[in-house]
């Protein structure tokens, strides 16, 4: 049973199209995150959920109910956003109050509710400040409660946490783990540029470019299986790298950029097989070694350093492959210096092989 | 022995700071009397001098008796200093029929002023709402009017409000003019107020459709409380206005309700018998002070308004 579904939505703005034709379904107590650059859509798309945008055609259930037409407050969403938007000449327990005033709430249910949020969020010593007496992290965890006491089924993160430094956020990114685990059944649906973010919450991603939805599959396919070029490079950091050149597939496939032959006969190839042409051959920094480790990998070769970024835990190493660029991850201690040549392996069958023309993985 | 090698460099690097350079150093010298700072306070001198010399000629004069005034020093302060000519400007200085000086204008603009500031912005603060955060279908060609509204000359619209006044059976009443100084301010305030509440974070308006709170809702729970300081803006620039206008207050009364800047002009231009100089500035004075103790009294939160785009939640 679908706890929101997106079927066919479309949405202008006069003569631009920010959505086209959308579906989506996300099912009752999933987590699902829409990552994407900036204006890719993704916030729009969120926005058009909760009803705060009028879609210009398509349609949107909640909970099995055609909600298209219906104001944001009678669609049983909870939202929260990115710059808090906490009602700043209130108190926190306002805050938390007054949606369900609004809704006419019996007072000790309020009462009942919020102490309830108050106490998951750890924001009871918080209730009778303002919301500028708080701090960052604090003001998330009341707006994040806010959507909480509404006690909805659907919860909408519009990128809540890229207002905060980088240690409140992974504390915080735990936090909204923690909660979704213990609100069994809550689906929710969260909108943010951070692929971390995504990796580390998502049940699903949705992975949104101009409007549309490039691929939606669970983390560790959107990893290791990327659809098309434009998810394989933005997702993973360093970035994944992409060599141009030709497939052959006369006898055993084999991937050709110059003088470097790849043998493709461990690589798995979807759909229709190996198709001959030109192609750009994608592997990720991690997935390649170097050394001693390199030893087993079914591809070799030996590459030229060109520079070294220390990075504490891990180095990246920027070198040329026969000309073309290869950057890899090696462990932090590593001794290596620019012009220093190394030998390093992959596993071609780690490797995401795309039509040049159309960019999709073959 | 590592430790001890470690207090050894850290003592190494503090010596090294201690061992000051020649040259500057520390905070800039400022010298009080600089070529700049004295051109820079001359200039405000006598810039306020020349401001606020009107005003001291005014007070001294108002202070002195007739005969004081005639010997023609108009600079020396008053060496009898009397208040009979206030007296007689605010009670029994005669314009026209009646004889009861500025206090009966003085009551006819408060009771002009107050409704005519109490309407005009609770409708542009609305409209302003309604314009900044509700896009309304035709909002953009709606506002576009009414700035337009704001460019217009007075002049041109004075007889036909004379005729829309008159058949709506108001001419000549406070009512009539309360109405015409509220549409006449509307323009600007809506600018104002429309410019205002779009400085106010999207987001907080979501938040509070997402909470269930309709169009008024919004703007009395969440809008109102955060716009003090416009209010207190749209007050300040009404009040002025209002008190301070004259045109649509010879046009559209009669003597019985006349404002007190038109029952001022009355006192100061009569043409029969002497002319009260010291009666003439401490009428005047008095029609000013209103205008001047509100903004005294509300100025930092005019400052506050003005200077209003950054609203934190």
């Amino acid at each position: 049973m679908a706890s929101v579904s997106v079927r066919n939505l479309d949405l202008s703005f006069g003569d631009v199209k920010v959505l086209q034709n959308l579906n989506l379904d996300i099912e009752k107590g999933e987590f699902l995150v829409l990552l994407g650059s900036s204006g890719c859509g993704k916030s729009t798309l969120l926005n058009c959920i909760a009803g705060l945008l009028d879609i210009t055609d398509g349609q949107i259930f909640i909970s099995e109910h055609n909600v298209t037409w219906e104001q944001p407050k009678d669609r049983g969403i909870g939202m929260v956003f990115q710059s808090y938007a906490l009602y700043p000449q209130m108190t926190v327990e306002g805050n938390l109050a007054f949606g369900l005033k609004n809704a006419r709430v019996p007072r000790d249910e309020i009462k009942k509710r919020i102490a309830r949020a108050a106490q998951l969020l750890h924001i009871e010593p918080l209730l009778k400040r303002k919301p500028a007496q708080l701090s960052g992290g604090q003001r998330q965890r009341v707006a994040i409660g806010r959507a909480l006491v509404r006690d909805v089924d659907v919860f909408l993160f519009d990128e809540p946490l890229s207002n905060l430094d980088a240690k409140l956020r992974a504390e915080l990114r735990v936090e909204i783990k923690r909660l979704h685990h213990e609100l069994e059944n809550t689906t929710m649906i969260y909108v943010t540029h951070d692929q971390i973010e995504a990796m580390t919450l998502a049940d699903r991603i949705a992975i949104m470019r101009a409007g549309a939805i490039q691929q939606l599959a669970d983390p560790a396919t959107i990893y290791n299986k990327p659809y098309n070029k434009y998810v394989a490079g933005f997702i993973g950091s360093p970035s994944i790298n992409f060599i141009d050149g030709t497939l052959e597939a006369a006898s055993d496939p084999v991937f050709k950029a110059g003088e470097t032959k790849v043998d493709l006969s461990r690589y798995a190839f979807s759909g229709n097989g190996p198709k001959p042409g030109p192609v750009t051959f994608g592997i990720r920094p991690e997935h390649i070694f170097m050394d001693k480790a390199a030893v087993d990998e079914p591809f070799r070769a030996n590459v030229e350093v060109d520079v070294v970024e220390p990075m504490g835990a891990d180095t990246l190493v920027w070198s040329k492959l026969n000309g073309h660029e290869l950057r890899f991850r090696v462990d932090g201690q590593t001794p290596l210096k620019k012009g220093d040549r190394v030998k390093v392996g992959f596993d071609p069958a780690r490797a995401s092989i795309f039509d040049a023309e159309t960019e999709m993985r073959l | 022995m590592a430790e001890a090698g470690l207090i050894d460099h850290t003592d190494a690097a503090a010596g090294s700071h201690s061992r000051a350079l020649e040259g500057p150093r520390g905070a800039r010298p400022r010298r009080v009397l600089s070529r700049r700072n004295i051109i820079l306070y001359g200039t405000l001198f006598v810039v306020a001098v020349y401001y606020l010399l009107p005003l001291y000629v005014m007070i001294v004069t108002s202070l002195k008796g007739m005969p004081e005034i005639r010997l023609g020093n108009v600079f020396s302060p008053p060496v009898e200093i009397t208040f009979e000519p206030w007296v007689k400007a605010w009670a029994t200085a005669c314009t026209g029929l009646n004889c009861d000086g500025l206090s009966r204008g003085f009551w006819n603009s408060v009771r002009i002023t107050i409704p005519s500031v109490v309407l005009s912005i609770a409708i542009a603060s609305v409209n302003g709402y309604a314009l900044a955060n509700w896009r309304f279908k035709g909002a953009n060609l709606f506002f576009t009017i009414l700035i337009v509204g704001a460019f217009i000359p007075y002049q041109v619209m004075l007889y036909p409000i004379v005729i829309i006044l008159r058949e709506m059976g108001i001419y000549g009443t406070l009512t009539g003019l309360v109405l015409v100084h509220s549409v006449f301010g509307m323009p600007i305030l809506t600018l104002l107020f429309r410019n205002y509440f779009t400085s106010v974070p999207e987001e907080l308006f979501k938040a509070a459709r997402v909470d269930g709170a309709g169009f008024w809702g919004i703007y009395f729970k969440i809008m109102l409380p955060m716009s003090l300081p416009i209010f207190v803006v749209a007050m300040i620039l009404q009040v002025t206005g209002i008190w301070n206008d004259f045109l649509f207050g010879v046009v559209y009364t009669k003597p019985d309700i006349y404002p007190m800047t038109v029952q001022l002009n009355n006192i100061v231009n009569s043409v029969q018998g002497v002319k009260e100089y010291n009666v003439n500035m401490a009428a005047t004075l008095l029609t000013g002070l209103v205008p001047l103790v509100v903004y005294f009294v509300s100025g930092k939160l005019f400052v506050r308004g003005i200077a209003a785009g950054a609203v934190k939640g």
